[in-house]
């Protein structure tokens, strides 16, 4: 449906866009993820045609959308990071422009109902676009793009600025959208694309860092097995937390264990690095019975898409800094120090994105 | 094309431009079709058209400050940018309902000779010869102003830019007048004559002018609609190199 060749922005000096190239299928949904600047929201100007490319190649549903653009641009729906509204119409008669604009040829009234009926915005369409909130202009965005059913939608950021309620409605219309329509996507948000999307392209500077589902990616980006264990030992003093590391270290499969801080009374969390292929959950347990130590909590530290984002895109930086000034190779180290901050930024996260899902079951 | 023509008329109205545009023009036309035609007596309304050159000069700006440089200043060129259509027909739109409000306001002339149909006879070929002079040259310098506003992002800079740049038009004549030929060397003089005489012929005002005197002259009419064709395709070229820079 849409193929991305080799696409290349330049903007005097500054590569925007540095040689992307994919494809996406018909009835995917691709996220676009990547910090601000990376060049999401100038690969999906170029994709929509507005504006060129320095070099490179789109071809949506097979017209380029250089060399043909009005056919390409009939297949778009667009939705710019700045809905493109006309403050002083309101939302009918905005909808009714762009569906003269779009030479739409589907019965007007219907088509219209249907999508205000869709995006939630029948109680609003008498009113000034100018006097709409933030989450309704939003919305009347996105029933712009959905004008003339286009089959491939692009949306740049699509929930920002709206509230909890409004992402989960938004996200399950995407979905819906998605059943029928080629959707990409793009957000700084991450449980966003996860929720939404089948695939995911990570940009960071311009470049394509990762390309696939969230569990390919993470996959490609880590080959250990971790987790973190909290053991209670028979004594409940410093001397436990040396005889449990030399006990696991013993186990089959082992790669590296160490000792983390005292979270309870005399109590320790341990991380433990395991061989890809073995599991050690079953080997850890039978130990703990035979020692009769007990078994706290155990945590297997599977990358989330944060920590493969954090890793992408800040990735290098944080080897450089963990590599100076420390004596154990280079790589544990790295993969330590960085799985300190992860795990914090990751338990931010989960709470947040459970308080979503939460939202959701409610509705 | 016509989506934009008809949101462009329906945006002069909801934003009060046209309204302003409208009075405007009627009360200043008013005035001068007043001293001018019925003031000193005389059925041919041609000193009420010359008046209004600089009128038309100072009030086309207004209605064509906003075309391009909202939509970039809102970001809502990318809806229409972004929209299977040509830049001809989004340029050409807003070229047009700016024309339109500006035909629906030079019309007023008509209502003028019902006043002088009272006093006398009016002098129809003058009228209606007059009446396609300022069409055409509101056509041109509309272009102009279309084509000033797509350069901006600032209704108020392109405001202004494009008075200056009709003012400067209209003082093209004089400036003209005031290139002395006859000094310097025999190649300076040759090029300051040729400069000269650049400047009379891309004169609006005296193109202009010998309508107001009763020629009625196709050249004119040519010139006019050549320079519309212009500015317009100049607009789109702007649009086109946003797309490529």
């Amino acid at each position: 449906m849409i193929e991305v060749n080799h696409l290349i922005k330049r903007y005097g000096d500054k590569q925007a866009v540095n040689d992307i190239s994919f494809k996406v299928g018909k009835g995917e949904i691709l996220g676009f993820l990547g910090p601000n600047g990376a060049g999401k929201s100038t690969t999906m100007n170029m994709l929509t045609g507005y504006i060129s490319s320095t070099s490179g190649q789109i071809l949506i549903n097979g017209a380029d959308i250089l060399e043909d653009p009005i056919a390409a641009k009939s297949n778009i729906g667009y939705l710019p990071e700045i809905p493109p509204l006309y403050v002083d119409m309101t939302v009918e008669g905005y909808l009714n422009f762009m569906y003269d604009l779009k030479k739409c040829k589907l019965s007007r009234k219907s088509h219209l109902k249907e999508i205000c009926d869709l995006c939630k915005i029948t109680n609003v369409k008498g009113r000034l676009i100018r006097n709409l909130s933030k989450g309704y202009k939003q919305r009347v965005g996105l029933a712009q793009a959905l004008i003339n059913n286009p089959p491939v939608l692009i949306l740049d950021e699509p929930t920002v600025g709206l509230d909890p309620n409004q992402i989960i409605e938004i996200r399950t219309l995407i979905k819906k959208l998605g059943k029928n329509h080629t959707v990409i996507l793009s957000s700084h948000i991450l449980p966003e694309i996860q929720a939404v999307c089948d695939r995911i392209i990570i940009i960071n500077k311009g470049v394509i860092a990762a390309d696939g589902t969230a569990d390919e990616i993470a996959k490609n980006i880590t080959n250990e097995h971790k987790m973190t264990l909290r053991i209670e030992g028979s004594t409940h003093t410093a001397a436990d937390k040396d005889e449990i590391v030399s006990a696991l270290k013993k186990l089959d499969g082992i790669k590296y264990v160490r000792a983390d801080m005292e979270r309870e009374k005399g109590i320790y969390d341990y991380d433990v690095e395991a061989d890809e292929k073995i599991d050690i959950r079953r080997a850890v347990n039978k130990l703990c019975r035979d020692k009769d130590w007990n078994i706290l909590m155990l945590q297997l530290s599977d990358l989330t898409l944060e920590d493969i984002f954090l890793r992408i895109t800040m990735g290098d930086a944080a080897l450089g800094k963990t590599m100076a000034g420390e004596k154990k190779p280079a790589k544990k180290i790295s993969l330590n120090v960085e799985n300190g901050e992860l795990v914090a930024a990751e338990e931010k996260e989960t709470t947040e994105s459970s308080s979503d899902d939460n939202k959701g079951g409610e509705e | 094309m016509g989506a934009i023509y008809r949101r462009e008329m329906g945006a002069f109205f909801t934003s009060g431009v046209g309204y302003v545009f409208l009075s405007v023009f009627t009360l200043l036309s008013g005035i001068f079709f007043y001293f001018g035609v019925i003031g000193s007596g005389r059925a041919d309304i041609s000193p009420m058209f010359s008046s209004m050159f600089l009128v038309v000069l100072f009030l086309i700006p207004i209605l064509t400050m906003k075309l391009f440089s909202e939509e970039k200043k809102n970001r809502t060129d990318q809806g229409l940018l972004t929209a299977p259509v040509s830049l001809w027909s989004i340029v050409l739109g807003k070229y047009f309902a700016a024309l339109t409000l500006f035909i629906i306001a030079e019309s007023v002339v008509f209502i003028y000779s019902l006043f002088i149909a009272v006093f006398g006879e009016v002098m129809w070929p003058s009228l209606l010869g007059n009446y396609a002079a300022m069409l055409f040259l509101g056509a041109a310098f509309i272009a102009i102003g279309v084509f000033i506003s797509s350069l901006t992002e600032n209704q108020m800079a392109a405001a202004v830019a494009s008075m200056l740049a009709l003012f400067l038009l209209y003082l093209l004549d004089s400036l003209a007048a005031s290139i002395n030929v006859g000094s310097g060397s025999e190649l300076v003089q040759k090029i300051l004559g040729f400069v000269q005489n650049a400047m009379y012929s891309v004169s609006f005002l005296s193109r202009y002018n010998g309508f107001t005197q009763g020629v009625f002259d196709l050249s004119s009419i040519v010139f006019f609609v050549s320079t519309a064709f212009l500015f317009n395709f100049f607009t789109v070229r702007v649009l086109e190199k946003r797309r490529w820079s």
